[in-house]
């Protein structure tokens, strides 16, 4: 293992990260703010409760997986992109790191970003609202879990994107409709009963709901299907990577 | 010992281009071999082959003993590689940027070292300054300074002097022959003949995915390094005198020039016996110039031959 190599490329991501420190950090903090005023504040004073949970915090864990989720997507796939792009990925190939190294080194660096602003987001939300977090250490699992694998995601779309657009494309088309759809402001027994079954085909879904369980103690969906679901995303996104790799796909000619 | 062994290699690319034919190459430590060729030729996709960029469709590439595929790690260690494009991560900062390199290859941080190549380059006030901020020949140096940044034992230059000014053709060149002297083996490829020729240990000509010539340079030059005497006469000759006959001499356009071939390795030219003969025999001579053949004469009539139908 070329831990070095691993440490060079993860060092430089974080690099590039503090480097953009302002965007990346106050634009979740804005955006994060402007729900809580919007849905917090303006509607939620009209709902009462969420099964027993005050709006305002009844969306906190979705709000959170809504920042981490996107921006483990945007981080990843631009890390890989951008030396695609420049063209300085020659280094990495040439250097004596695997492709296991590469994705640590990238996936790894990713996954830190969306965490940092996932913790920025609860510390945002704290200032807002009465926190309470009843299993810590599951909230945190989910939360690591879910930082990871949406970064190999991010990482997969920055492999396969040929340019720019592509790039924003399955971020906007497919993942932000999931997302919101995933019940991130409502509790999936508000739908009508055809779309909570439709729901259930939505993993992340699965994802808000265990998190969202981490911090109250109830569930849309069973917590063993929760983790069940993160696990099996995070296997097949680790799959599909271990294919591109080996045969190179979009990487070597 | 053979720091680089090339055995057949071919590479087809998907879209059905072989841009390798085979290629058979053996390069010896502490050599500085020159590839010359034409656009097209093949001379990246070999180094990208051998690097670890493209993937060989059949054919074997070793560096050190290394197998490049299969062993790529104990490979590509060995490996220092300044890319033809000038690839670099705009905002990246030139220290950081090398320390990276030196990072991604798995050696320990080693300031000294870094500060000594910076300078080496002109580079080290620099250090500081975002790549973007640099110009086309600074952006090159810092290419260089990231390839040698983990002490390469086989240094690939990929076309290192294409369109950069003098002072830095000259700088590489020197750091060329400072490798070269602590055993670090060197292939470049180039469009400028004069470079091989300036520091080349052998010379190999690329066309068309084929080797086709691969060579001592100095023994190449003697070998087709012809020189020509012509001797502008003041009024045409039809034939040549008995006198000159049977030395070799041609008359050409229209007996009004007399062209002397001889070797430069030889050690008489003939010259002067020519010179003498000529005034002997009262022929009187307008003007003399000489021209020799260089790589340059031997590279296009390589590759012209290789391109006329068979």
């Amino acid at each position: 293992m070329n831990l070095r190599g691993i440490w060079a490329i993860y060092h430089y991501e974080m690099t590039r990260f503090f480097r953009t420190l302002l965007q990346s950090f106050i634009s979740p903090v804005i955006s994060t703010s402007l729900y809580f005023v919007v849905f917090g504040a303006a509607i939620g004073s009209r709902i009462q409760e969420v099964e027993g949970v005050s709006y305002g915090a009844f969306i906190v864990p979705g709000l959170v997986m809504l920042s981490v989720i996107s921006q483990s997507i945007s981080n990843a796939s631009f890390a890989i992109y951008f030396p695609k792009f420049t063209g300085t990925i020659y280094e990495p190939l040439s250097a004596p790191v695997s492709f296991l190294e590469i994705v640590i080194g990238f996936v790894g660096a990713a996954a830190t970003k969306s965490l940092f602003i996932g913790a920025v987001i609860l510390a945002t939300a704290a200032l807002f609202i009465d926190m309470q977090v009843m299993h810590p250490a599951a909230m945190l699992a989910f939360l690591v879990l879910t930082c990871i694998s949406f970064s190999l995601l991010g990482f997969i779309l920055g492999l396969w994107a040929g340019n720019f657009e592509q790039l924003q494309l399955v971020p906007l088309l497919i993942v932000t409709p999931l997302i919101f759809l995933g019940g991130s402001f409502y509790s999936i027994s508000m739908l009508p009963p055809l779309w909570q079954t439709i729901t259930l085909f939505n993993p992340v879904v699965y994802l808000i709901s265990g998190f969202r369980w981490a911090f109250f103690g109830m569930a849309d969906v069973p917590i063993g299907l929760s983790l069940l679901a993160i696990a099996a995303f995070t296997g097949i996104c680790l799959a599909v990577i271990w294919i591109i790799f080996r045969t190179g796909w979009r990487i070597r000619a | 010992m053979a720091m680089v062994e090339v055995e057949g290699l071919r590479k087809v690319y998907d879209g059905g281009f072989e841009a390798l034919k085979g290629v058979d190459l053996s390069i010896e430590k502490g050599e500085i071999l020159a590839l010359l060729g034409p656009n097209g030729a093949g001379k990246t996709t070999l180094i990208s082959t051998i690097c670890g960029l493209v993937q060989p469709t059949s054919g074997a590439v070793r560096v050190g003993g290394h197998d490049v595929v299969r062993d790529y790690r104990a490979a590509r260690s060995l490996i220092g590689l300044v890319p033809q494009e000038i690839n670099l991560e705009p905002f990246s900062k030139v220290l950081p940027a090398v320390r990276f390199t030196r990072g991604l290859f798995g050696k320990p941080r080693n300031e000294a070292l870094l500060e000594d190549i910076l300078r080496r380059l002109s580079l080290w006030d620099k250090r500081d300054t975002q790549t973007r901020a640099l110009s086309g020949g600074m952006k090159r140096r810092v290419l260089i300074a990231k390839a040698l940044s983990h002490e390469p034992e086989v240094l690939f230059l990929d076309e290192p002097t294409a369109g950069v000014d003098v002072e830095l053709r000259r700088d590489m060149w020197a750091i060329v022959e400072e490798l070269r002297g602590r055993g670090t083996t060197i292939i470049l490829t180039t469009h400028y003949i004069e470079e091989a020729e300036a520091i080349a240990d052998r010379v190999g000509v690329i066309n068309g995915g084929r080797i086709l010539l691969l060579e001592d340079k100095k023994r190449l030059l003697s070998r087709l390094g012809r020189k020509e005497l012509r001797v502008e006469l003041d009024t045409s000759l039809a034939t040549l005198p008995p006198a000159l006959q049977n030395r070799g001499l041609a008359l050409e356009d229209g007996g009004r020039v007399l062209v002397h071939t001889y070797d430069t390795a030889a050690d008489r030219s003939g010259i002067a016996h020519l010179m003498a003969d000529l005034r002997s025999e009262g022929i009187a001579v307008r003007d003399v110039s000489t021209r020799q053949s260089t790589l340059e004469d031997i590279f296009v009539s390589m590759v012209a031959k290789q391109e006329e139908p068979a």
